[in-house]
């Protein structure tokens, strides 16, 4: 393997790694909060993609990705209302099963809408512009998607450090009660919570579907599940952490894919969480939890 | 109600139950449509059992089924290819030696050992489904019940990944999948296989064992606390539930004749998991009636949902292909949300509970008469 095809296919992985990265943020902050593995975000990211397929049929690009932005929001609001929220005080094996009944229903509405067939993603053409730097070509979306990527999760962290809101986040993540005790509308702070990983997922969806090409109703649940072992090896709960286990995974099954072994990158990745949770259960960047009786 | 009364009610039951089933039997060309819904129903009340065992008696959220269902399936199907089709299923990429090996071995073995042959596939394939289950436990089963959900989830995942790759081919067939597995010679065996797989699970549910799993259910630390081995009931809980997940896969098998990678997805889980809910979480006659509820409306009554409806001239709107699996999931979700014990909650079937009810309707019912009258 020749240094250009290495170089090549490190930046493919990291530019894969972006994506699960905006993902894995969407899993660790409704996780953080609501102490919920959201089963139906990965399903989410899928219909994000739909959106973009169908807003891209009528609209030129700089309207229809802010319009997918929001659809994608409302989505993810309206499921955290709907499914989540009646369920505040349920044991945590139903609201468990809430989130994985909407990603069932999320899939099947899919299929039902759009048929099981994979559509084909629009092209933006200003992301598929070929560049080349030596050897290597790739195209702007490639370079893109990690630079995008690590500007949002500075954004998302001055907001959660500096603003009123995230600050009301992290508290709200640190005690539930006690925080509403303290006057914070946690309604509000969940909702936010939901908007902003729904927000990041859409972005994700453009970008990775940009380089994938086609969405099907199960084009969600894999890319999910993976993001959110993402999330655990950062340290669920802790958005630096998010970003770095996205681009790990990300890098790692690109890795295993261009030396031949595609089939077990899915495995790889499980084995993975395994093995985090094996030995480091808190992940690279989590806090000590105390388990209290 | 008398014990005797109980046991002649429940032996009236068994026997309308198996004249009812020889009768689908002998008419089998004519009701061909519930003699099918009415296997996959029987098979699906195994897993789901077996995953109430595990998820509702246990309190372990377990969602790796598909996965250990899968491993079951190819190992009957392994046992039960014919030896003469063995080269023709495997056209595309040859048979690994250590299956033609054992292939050959069984045809030597005597002839009641070859009609036992479904019975030792199913159990096989249970068994090394087990072995799976009691290594994959040892590290999954100290995770807590989302990252014990997620972990297991990923262990299916793992396990189609490993059955559908390239380096398997000669065993699994790769993508191509297995066909031409020995089917079941009749409906009562089916039923009857069942019903003793759901019969062990009644037994360990009602046994010491049992009682240890619900203590671990409701409240972990203070079983432990009793003198409840904590690891060694969850594993065996955890073990045997794959047991029967892998008979019931490897039941699947030879009731669809042939198999490939794709059915076992988690799609198939969430199925499963959409039974039990529905029947009630902790209940195992609920995980059985459920079971052949949703099979039964899904692929016979609700079909409908599925093809353009007409009333005169009139195409009524939204029925076409996939709207019976959004029409399941909404049922899904109201359940979890607004009825969340299901048909049966943690209760069981019993004549008690039966004659009670009655009596209840009959007394409402009697009582609004007379109020009219008077």
């Amino acid at each position: 393997m020749s240094l250009s095809t290495i170089f090549q296919h490190l930046l493919t992985g990291i530019s894969l790694g972006g994506a699960y990265a905006l993902i894995a943020i969407g899993y660790t902050m409704v996780y953080g909060i609501l102490r919920l593995i959201n089963f139906a975000h990965g399903d989410i990211f899928m219909m994000a993609g739909y959106f973009m397929i169908f807003a891209m049929v009528s609209l030129p690009w700089p309207i229809a990705i802010p319009l997918v932005c929001i659809l994608t929001i409302v989505l993810g609001v309206l499921i955290e209302r709907v499914a989540y929220k009646p369920l505040r005080s349920a044991p945590r094996m139903s609201i468990m099963i809430s989130a994985i009944a909407i990603s069932y229903l999320l899939q099947n509405l899919a299929t039902y809408l759009f048929t099981a067939l994979p559509r084909a993603f629009p092209e933006i053409p200003f992301l598929k512009k070929i560049f080349q730097i030596g050897n290597v070509s790739s195209s702007l979306v490639t370079f893109i998607t990690p630079v995008l990527t690590i500007i949002l999760v500075l954004g998302l962290m001055f907001l959660i450090n500096n603003t009123k809101i995230g600050m009301a986040m992290r508290a709200v993540s640190k005690d539930f009660e006690t925080a509403q005790l303290m006057g914070i509308k946690i309604n509000n702070v969940i909702s936010a919570t939901f908007a902003i990983g729904s927000f990041l997922a859409a972005v994700g969806a453009i970008l990775y579907f940009t380089d994938r090409m086609s969405v099907t109703p199960f084009s969600g649940m894999l890319p999910g599940l993976k993001c959110f072992v993402a999330a655990v090896l950062g340290g669920i709960g802790s958005i630096p952490g998010a970003m770095v286990g996205g681009f790990v995974i990300g890098l790692c099954e690109t890795i295993l894919v261009a030396m031949g072994y595609s089939t077990f990158s899915d495995a790889f990745t499980f084995t993975l969480l395994i093995i985090i949770l094996l030995f480091r259960p808190t992940g690279l960047f989590g806090e000590k939890i105390i388990d209290k009786v | 109600m008398k014990t005797s009364k109980k046991v002649i009610y429940s032996l009236i039951l068994a026997v309308i139950t198996l004249a009812f089933l020889f009768f689908l039997e002998s008419n089998k060309a004519k009701y061909g449509m519930a003699y099918t819904v009415l296997t996959k129903g029987i098979i699906l009340a195994v897993v789901a059992v077996s995953m109430n065992l595990v998820t509702g008696f246990t309190g372990l959220f377990s969602l790796g089924q598909a996965g250990f269902m899968a491993i079951g399936a190819y190992v009957t199907a392994i046992f039960l290819i014919p030896m003469n089709s063995i080269e023709e299923v495997y056209y595309m990429s040859g048979v690994s030696p250590s299956i033609l090996a054992l292939k050959s071995w069984l045809e030597t073995t005597p002839s009641w050992f070859q009609a036992m042959l479904p019975y030792i596939a199913l159990i096989a394939g249970g068994l090394v489904a087990a072995l799976f289950a009691a290594l994959i436990g040892i590290p999954v089963l100290r995770l807590k019940s989302d990252y014990l959900a997620i972990a297991t989830l990923g262990f299916s995942e793992i396990i189609r990944a490993i059955i559908s790759s390239p380096q398997m081919d000669t065993i699994t067939n790769g993508s191509y999948g297995l066909k031409k597995i020995q089917g079941f010679s009749s409906l009562i065996q089916v039923f009857l296989i069942a019903a003793v797989c759901i019969a062990f699970m009644i037994l360990l549910i009602r046994s010491t064992y049992g009682r240890a799993f619900k203590a671990i259910r409701e409240d972990e630390i203070a079983a432990e606390a009793m003198g409840i081995n904590l690891f060694k009931h969850k594993s065996m809980s955890f073990i045997i539930g794959s047991f029967f997940a892998a008979v019931s896969g490897g039941m699947l098998a030879m009731f669809m004749r042939s198999i490939d990678a794709k059915t076992f997805t988690v799609s198939l889980t969430y199925d499963i998991l959409l039974i039990v809910v529905i029947g009630g979480i902790g209940s195992v006659t609920g995980s059985i009636l459920s079971s052949i509820l949703v099979t039964v409306c899904k692929e016979w009554w609700l079909r409908f949902f599925d093809n353009p409806l007409y009333i005169g001239n009139f195409q009524v709107p939204l029925f076409r292909t996939g709207f019976r699996m959004v029409i399941f999931s909404v049922v899904l979700l109201l359940v979890v949300l607004f009825y969340q014990r299901g048909l049966m909650g943690r209760n069981e079937f019993s004549w008690d509970r039966l004659a009670k009810s009655i009596n209840k309707l009959r007394s409402k019912s009697s009582s609004k008469g007379g109020s009219k009258i008077a």
